[in-house]
C-alpha cells in the first residue's frame, strides 16, 4: 500500500520538531535551514503551515532532469534524488510549481523530501498530528469524515 | 556538539565583531545561557558600573540544549546589570531566535562599549558586522523586523530588537524577537538602548549537533512523552495557555487586584483564558486565534489573539487589526486586575502595543496600577497625567498611558520610570510593590507564602521565574503544599531556585518543570552534551549560579535589607478570600533560608559555601 503525508495547518502550532526531525536525519545535525520540509508562519493571520513535496505521480522535476538524476521509488512513491547523478543544474527546482525542491549550496546538490524509505520522520515528530502518513488511496478519509459529521443534519440538531 | 564552542564579542565603540573559543572548564561548571553568560559578566564587570554607562555589557547566550530536539529548546537568554533594578539582570525567551544564534555558530555574543551611532549586528554564520541602524531608530519592533527582512532580501533572518521605549529609556524595555517573544524583564532592552544598539539579526545554517545522538533521540523522546501527558503541560497549556490561571489564582485569593490593595478581582472571569475563547457579540468569533508555539516546543502555550474590530482601540486603526501575540497570563493580570481594568479588548490592544514599541507589560501594568493609586488619593492630578484620568477600571486611560510611554512621551515618560522611582518621587515609596526596583508578578504573597520568600530573594527582583512555588502551593507539583502557611517554605524556595537555575542554563522552558523534575532533564542533558551529567551535579550547577548571582549583587551594593516585601504585604492584613486575616510571613522564612543557603545572617555566602561550590 502507498502512503503519503498528509498535512492539516489547523493542528500545527509551528514548533517545527518536523524540521529538527528532517535534518537530523538527511543531515546528521539539527538545522531547519537544511529541512526538506518547511513550516511557515503567517504572523497576522495567526497561521502556521508545514509545507514539503508532495510526489507527484507525473513528477515535474523528475521529467526535467537532465541526467535522470531523479527516479522513482516503485515501494514508496518517492522522487529520490541521486548525490552522485546530479550535477546541481537547479533545472528541478525551476521545473517543480511548488518550489519543494530546492539546492543545497553546501553540497551544490539539490534536496527534496523522500518520505525517508517509507518512515518519514517528520510525521513521527509531529506532536498534533499535523502530519502524519496516510493511506494514499484515501488521503482525505479523515478530512471527509469530519466534514461529514458536520453537514449532518441529525447531527447538527442532537 | 551541543556546544557550540565559540563566543562573538562585540565592541560597539570600535565597532568590531570578533570570534574566541568557549572557556570549556566553565561551561562544565555553569552549563550555559544563563548560568555561563552570568560567569563571564561578573568575570569582566564592574558590580558598580551604571547600567547605562558604556562599560556595563550586555550578553546574549543560548544554552547546549539550544536548536536540538529536546522540547522547548530554543531559548536564550540576555544577561547585563538590570536598567531598572541595578542588580544582576538575566531575561530569557522563546520564538525562533536562541536557535538561530546557535545555527550561526555562537554560545554567546558579548556586546561592549557604546556606538556613537544607532547600529544593528547582522550575522550570516562566520560574517558578522555591524550595520548604520539611523533609518530604524526611532520605529517599533514590528518595523524594524520587517526592514531587515526586507533590506536583506531573506524572510527566514531572525531578529531581536528594541522598540522606541528603549531608545527613550523607559525603565523596563524589553528586548523583543519574533514579533511578540521577550526577554521581558528587568530592564535588559533599555541597556541595549544605551548602545545604540538597535537590533540583532541573525542567518545561521550550520546545524547543532550532540554527542550521543541515539540516547539522546530516547531521553528526548521519553521527556516529551512525560509533557504530553502530564495534566498541565498535556492538557492545561496548550487549551487555554498560561491564562488557565486567572480564575484559579483568583479562587485561591491571591490575584493582587487595584496594587495590591485587594487579593481578589471581580472581573477576573472577563480577562480570563475562558473569556478569550468565547464568541464575541460583534462578529461571532473568539478573542483567540490559536495556540502557538516556540521553537522545538511540545507545550505550545502560546497565544494569538485578535481585537474586536469595532473597539474603540482599533476601529480605525487597521494595523492593529491582526493576529499576534497574547494575552499570556503575567500581562493579562498587570495589564488588567492590577488596574481594575477588565475589558479584554483593551488588555490585548495594550499588549500589542507592549509588544510593538518593546516594553515589559508586567512593570508597566503594576506601575500604572501605583500612579492610579497616587492619583485616586489626590497626590496626582490632572495637571501632571496631562488630562488623562488615570482612574482604577478605566480601560481608556489605560490604553491611552500605553501608546505614551511606549513613545516616552507625556506622562507616559513618568510611567517609564517604573513604580519605585515613580512612587519616590511623589513622596509615596510605600505604594511600589516591588522588590529591588522591580514590580511583582501576578501573585500575591499573603495568599501564597512561599511566593513571598520567592520574590524577596530572587536576585533578578521580584520575579515569579526564579522559583515558582505556586506549582507546589497551588497546583500541588511535586507535591502540595499549604499556600497559607509559611512553614517549610524556605526549603521549597531553595531547591526551586536551584533546579530553575538548571533549566535556565540548558535553553530550555522553565515550563517543562511542571512536569519534569531534574530527573528528566539530566539524560538529555548528558547525551547531548560532553561530560558526566548527573542530576547532583545539575544541583550543584544550580546552587552555584544562585551564589554567583548572589555576589554579584552583594558588591553592587544589595544587602539582607533589600530582601524585603512592601510593608502593604507584611502588615495589611488580606481583606478576603482564604488568605484573609493573614499577612506574608517573611520574618520567619527569611532567617532559615540564609541558614539553608549557607549564608550569614546579613544573607552573605560563608567562606565555607563559597569554597565548597568552587567560587
Amino acid at each position: 500500500m502507498q502512503k503519503s503525508l498528509n498535512i492539516d495547518p489547523d493542528k500545527c502550532t509551528g514548533c517545527l520538531q518536523c524540521e529538527l526531525a528532517c535534518s537530523y536525519d538527511n543531515e546528521n545535525a539539527f538545522n531547519p535551514a537544511k529541512s526538506r520540509i518547511k513550516v511557515f508562519s503567517f504572523h497576522e493571520k495567526g497561521r502556521f503551515v508545514p509545507y514539503t513535496c508532495t510526489q507527484c505521480d507525473e513528477a515535474w522535476c523528475m521529467h526535467a532532469c537532465p541526467v535522470d538524476a531523479i527516479s522513482l521509488d516503485k515501494a514508496t512513491g518517492a522522487k529520490i534524488v541521486s548525490d552522485t547523478l546530479c550535477v546541481g543544474c537547479k533545472v528541478c527546482t525551476i521545473a517543480c510549481p511548488f518550489g519543494t525542491v530546492n539546492y543545497n549550496a553546501d553540497t551544490g546538490k539539490v534536496i527534496k523530501c523522500d518520505l525517508c524509505e517509507g518512515e518519514p520522520e517528520c510525521a513521527k515528530a509531529c506532536p498534533t498530528d499535523a502530519i502524519t502518513y496516510v493511506d494514499a488511496n484515501w488521503t482525505g478519509l479523515d478530512k471527509m469524515r469530519a466534514w461529514a459529521e458536520k453537514t449532518d443534519a441529525g447531527q447538527a440538531t442532537a | 556538539m551541543a556546544w557550540a564552542r565559540k563566543i562573538l564579542r562585540v565592541n560597539l565603540t570600535d565597532g568590531t565583531c570578533n570570534s574566541e573559543p568557549l572557556n570549556m572548564d566553565w561551561a562544565n561548571n555553569y552549563l550555559g545561557q544563563r548560568g555561563l553568560a552570568t560567569k563571564y559578566f561578573v568575570e569582566e564587570v564592574d558590580p558598580k558600573v551604571d547600567p547605562l554607562d558604556a562599560k556595563n555589557k550586555l550578553i546574549m547566550a543560548t544554552g547546549p540544549l539550544t536548536g536540538t530536539s529536546a522540547s522547548t529548546a530554543g531559548r536564550y537568554s540576555v544577561i547585563t546589570k538590570g536598567a531598572l533594578t541595578g542588580a544582576i539582570a538575566c531575561s530569557n525567551s522563546g520564538g525562533f531566535f536562541g536557535n538561530e544564534m546557535k545555527n550561526a555558530g555562537y554560545d554567546m555574543i558579548i556586546f561592549e562599549g557604546k556606538s556613537k551611532n544607532p547600529v544593528y549586528l547582522f550575522i550570516d554564520n562566520d560574517d558578522a558586522k555591524l550595520i548604520d541602524a539611523s533609518d530604524m531608530w526611532g520605529t517599533s519592533v514590528w518595523d524594524t523586523e520587517d526592514a531587515i527582512k526586507q533590506k536583506h532580501q531573506d524572510p527566514q533572518i531572525r531578529v531581536a530588537s528594541i522598540g522606541v521605549s528603549g531608545e527613550k529609556g523607559v525603565k523596563y524595555a524589553c528586548v523583543v524577537n519574533d514579533y511578540h517573544r521577550a526577554a521581558g524583564r528587568s530592564g535588559v532592552g533599555t541597556v541595549m538602548g544605551s548602545k545604540n544598539l538597535k537590533a540583532v539579526a541573525i542567518r545561521g545554517t550550520k546545524g547543532v549537533g550532540v554527542k550521543d545522538p541515539k540516547r539522546f533521540f530516547e531521553a528526548a523522546a521519553a521527556g516529551k512523552a512525560v509533557l504530553a501527558g502530564n495534566a498541565v503541560t498535556g492538557e492545561g497549556l496548550p487549551a487555554f495557555g498560561t491564562q488557565v490561571l486567572m480564575n484559579v489564582i483568583n479562587e485561591t485569593g491571591a490575584l493582587p487586584t487595584r496594587n495590591h490593595r485587594d487579593i481578589q478581582f471581580e472581573g477576573a472571569h472577563a480577562i480570563s483564558a475562558e473569556a478569550m475563547a468565547e464568541p464575541r457579540e460583534s462578529d461571532g468569533k473568539p478573542n483567540l486565534v490559536r495556540n502557538a508555539a516556540c521553537f522545538g516546543c511540545t507545550i505550545a502555550c502560546g497565544r494569538i489573539s485578535t481585537i474586536d474590530r469595532t473597539h474603540y482601540t482599533v476601529a480605525e486603526r487597521p494595523q492593529y487589526q491582526i493576529a499576534s501575540g497574547g494575552l499570556e497570563y503575567e500581562a493579562a493580570w498587570a495589564l488588567g486586575a492590577a488596574t481594575g481594568v477588565d475589558d479584554l479588548d483593551a488588555l490585548t490592544f495594550a499588549n500589542f502595543i507592549c509588544n510593538e514599541q518593546g516594553y515589559d507589560p508586567i512593570s508597566f501594568g503594576a506601575t500604572v496600577g501605583a500612579a492610579m493609586e497616587l492619583y485616586e488619593t489626590g497626590v496626582i492630578t490632572d495637571k501632571e497625567t496631562g488630562g488623562i484620568e488615570l482612574k482604577f477600571g478605566s480601560a481608556k486611560a489605560l490604553t491611552d498611558i500605553a501608546e505614551l510611554t511606549g513613545k516616552g512621551e507625556g506622562f507616559g515618560a513618568e510611567i517609564g520610570l517604573g513604580s519605585k522611582l515613580l512612587c519616590e518621587k511623589y513622596g509615596h515609596p510605600e505604594l511600589s510593590m516591588s522588590v529591588k526596583g522591580q514590580e511583582f508578578p501576578a501573585y500575591d504573597s499573603r495568599g501564597i507564602q512561599g511566593m513571598g520568600l520567592t520574590y524577596a530573594t530572587s536576585n533578578r527582583g521580584a520575579c515569579h521565574l526564579r522559583s515558582y512555588t505556586v506549582a507546589s502551593e497551588v497546583l500541588g507539583i511535586p507535591e502540595k503544599t499549604d499556600p497559607l502557611v509559611s512553614e517549610g517554605k524556605a526549603g521549597l524556595v531553595k531547591a526551586f531556585q536551584d533546579a530553575t537555575a538548571v533549566f535556565d542554563s540548558a535553553g530550555i522552558c522553565v515550563f517543562t518543570s511542571f512536569a519534569w523534575s531534574l530527573e528528566d532533564v539530566a539524560p538529555q542533558i548528558d547525551a547531548a552534551c560532553e561530560g558526566d551529567w548527573s542530576v547532583d551535579k545539575l544541583l550543584e550547577v544550580g546552587e552555584r549560579i544562585w551564589n554567583l548571582e548572589r555576589n554579584f549583587n552583594n558588591a553592587a551594593g544589595f544587602t539582607a535589607a533589600d530582601d524585603k516585601l512592601p510593608d502593604r504585604l507584611l502588615k495589611d492584613a488580606a481583606k478576603t478570600g482564604p488568605a484573609k486575616g493573614l499577612t506574608n510571613q517573611l520574618d520567619k522564612m527569611l532567617p532559615e533560608y540564609y541558614q539553608l543557603r549557607g549564608w550569614t545572617t546579613d544573607g552573605i555566602p560563608t567562606n565555607e559555601t563559597l569554597s565548597r561550590l568552587g567560587l
